[in-house]
């Protein structure tokens, strides 16, 4: 166990490594400068500005200062935005992208919670073939399409909440319900497909054949178990909701961490870019990494032992 | 079962309902079935390959052969959509601009050329041509376009499907099939490479190279052929221990015989699926890059240009959205039944 986790530490720290080594370099083929308006600067003005953000020294010299900066947890800044860090960035715009990511979350889990134990349970009825159907349709759609058209018929036509901007608690649903539907249709077909095997396996069975109450059959022991390996799901589901928010947050004016991103590639700000990206790495590398260890606690059969993969 | 299960009586207890012996099928009338072999042989059915097999099983699943059907209509249209009328996908006009969709006999459906203010603007501008899905606030025919985009957007997702093949395939199976100290360094590179989220490396690419259809495919492939790896490594470690693959071996099969006659034929299975599986992935990322600006530049049409320029003036002018919106989905829904259904056909122990 101490071992896997030390083997899965180590893991983490080269993934990021690289990371942060790809994003530097490719940030330095990148083209045009990273200032607004080069062409109007003198020759002086830019080797001052140069200067001022190391960008006159050779590129291994500001490679090796970005990483010291780095373990510091500084991560330079902005190029655009006179005098703003990176890391003063990210901690502003953190707060809305999670507050609906969390949302779409939990509003996702639920429904696909129920969607999915309903389907299990009348397997092969009408409201079977529905929520399969509603599933597969819900994972297809791509959440950016889905967004536009909830933005266009529930805030510009039906007029029940508001297109976009962020004011106040209902402005945070349509987001939430857009970035939901990915996780509500994945949350059901496994919920659905889990519960199907639990259903047909012996310790089923003899809670059955005890006499026990169908309800606290379906709850004690069929839910019950056929949730643990919903927890797997959670870390492509975090990654689903993160690739999720750049998009929608530019479509619903939400002012996050992907609206940032997106609005940074637009203008070519270097250290935000960067700053994002080995966020946004990190904060995956990290989210697979506890999933693997709550998934250790719940389901005692998997020992760390054996291969990781 | 159900009508000789109505005629028990109704027994209180189980002594009783054991004694109870059917009175109604005498047993003199119960005469064993004469055992013959050459019988059983002319009954059973002519034996299939597994491929038969497996098509079969797929012309079953109603929802994987409507997809299917679908799809071909979608690629058809995708080829001959764009030449169906008289304009290009480049051509402006902005004499035209701006014009809601017209058919002629489908005004019933929405097709009748009155915009989002209840005004008719073919006869407004006495225009005589009709745009079928209307055109762009620079004139270009939304028809022509759609379909162009549809092309493209098939054409970016089948090639990167096609490289992300090839390469997953070739480095799954020198790691798994020579194993060893080979397999465990390019397992190594797999699990950073994992690590990476996919999104990310690509966005940093497309930044990096000029933006076009080539940049687009090259920046998708570089993480997406992990998963084709994993998946042929996977199945070329459960097959390579079994007794088929040692007799051969023992009979003094090549390397090269091995791998193309052996493991080929039984990894193919997954690799299809996992195939079917990209394209909708490959699908998705294109049109989410150009709909955060770092896709295709115009006058090119893809579907996530055309949704983005729909989105940015689905106020006033909603055709432009969701033709390209329905499009996009329908074929993402297709892929995904599709592959759903050539999952549970090739594997039928996977079925769910």
């Amino acid at each position: 166990m101490k071992r896997y986790f030390v083997q899965r530490i180590g893991y983490m720290l080269i993934t990021l490594f690289i990371i942060v080594t790809a994003t530097f370099f490719l940030m330095q083929l990148l083209p045009g400068t990273p200032f607004t308006n080069p062409e109007k600067l003198t020759a002086q003005q830019l080797t001052v500005l140069n200067a001022k953000y190391g960008l006159d020294q050779p590129v291994a010299i500001q490679y090796i200062r970005y990483l010291g900066n780095l373990v510091q947890g500084d991560l330079g800044y902005s190029f655009q935005h006179e005098g703003r860090t990176v890391s003063s960035m990210i901690s502003t715009r953190i707060g809305p992208s999670a507050f609906i990511g969390l949302q779409a979350l939990v509003i996702g889990a639920i429904l696909g919670l129920v969607l999915g134990i309903i389907s299990a349970l009348k397997h092969n009825s009408i409201f079977d073939y529905g929520s399969v159907a509603l599933a597969v349709i819900g994972m297809s759609i791509p959440s950016f399409v889905f967004a536009a058209l909830l933005q266009y018929y529930v805030g510009v036509k039906l007029e029940w909440l508001p297109v976009a901007l962020w004011e106040g608690y209902s402005s945070t649903l349509l987001p939430s319900i857009a970035l939901s539907v990915t996780v509500t249709a994945t949350v059901a077909r496994f919920i659905r497909s889990e519960m199907l095997e639990v259903l047909g396996q012996d310790y089923v069975i003899t809670a059955r054949a005890k006499g026990m109450k169908e309800n606290q059959v379906i709850v004690k022991h069929v839910v019950r178990n056929a949730l643990i390996p919903v927890v797997t799901m959670l870390g492509p589901l975090a990654v689903s909701i993160m690739t999720g928010t750049l998009v929608i947050e530019k479509i619903f004016s939400v002012p996050g961490l992907g609206e940032q991103f997106t609005l940074s590639i637009l203008v070519l700000d270097y250290s935000v870019i960067m700053g994002i990206t080995i966020f946004y790495s990190a904060l995956f590398i990290f989210v697979v990494f506890v999933v693997d260890i709550i998934y250790g606690f719940l389901d005692p059969r998997i020992n760390y032992k054996g291969e990781s993969a | 079962m159900k009508e000789f299960d109505a005629k028990l009586p109704v027994h209180r207890d189980i002594q009783t309902q054991n004694d109870y012996i059917p009175d109604d099928i005498p047993s003199d009338l119960f005469v064993k079935a004469p055992l013959d072999q050459k019988k059983s042989e002319e009954i059973s059915t002519p034996s299939m390959s597994f491929w038969q097999e497996a098509f079969q099983r797929l012309t079953k699943n109603k929802g994987a052969m409507i997809s299917l059907v679908l799809l071909l209509l979608l690629i058809v249209m995708a080829l001959i959509g764009p030449s169906m009328n008289e304009f290009t996908y480049r051509e402006q006009n902005l004499a035209h601009s701006n014009m809601p969709p017209k058919v002629a006999g489908l005004e019933w459906m929405g097709f009748d050329g009155i915009d989002a203010n209840g005004v008719n603007q073919y006869a407004e501008r006495d225009v005589a041509t009709n745009y079928w899905f209307g055109t762009d606030e620079f004139g270009r025919d939304l028809w022509t376009r759609v379909w162009k985009g549809t092309q493209i957007s098939l054409f970016i997702a089948l090639v990167a499907a096609a490289l992300d093949l090839v390469i997953g395939v070739i480095y799954g199976g020198i790691s798994s099939f020579y194993g060893g100290r080979v397999d465990n360094v390019m397992q190594r590179i797999i699990e950073v490479l994992m690590g990476i989220p996919n999104l990310i490396v690509i966005i940093l690419f497309i930044l990096v190279l000029e933006p076009g259809i080539r940049s687009i495919i090259l920046a998708m492939i570089i993480t997406g052929w992990v998963g084709m790896a994993r998946v042929v490594r996977g199945q070329v470690l459960q097959l390579k221990g079994q007794e088929f693959v040692l007799a051969s071996r023992t009979l003094g099969a090549s390397n090269g015989r091995l791998i193309w006659k052996h493991l080929m034929p039984n990894v193919m299975g997954p690799v299809i699926v996992t195939v079917m599986f990209t394209i909708p992935t490959a699908i998705f990322f294109e049109a989410f890059l150009s709909f955060i600006g770092l896709g295709l530049q115009a006058p090119l049409a893809s579907l996530g240009v055309l949704i983005e320029d729909g989105y940015k003036s689905m106020r006033y002018f909603p055709y432009k959205l969701i033709y390209p919106a329905l499009v996009i989905s329908i074929i993402m829904i297709c892929f995904n039944l599709l592959a759903d259904g050539l999952r549970d056909a090739l594997d039928p122990k996977m079925k769910k």
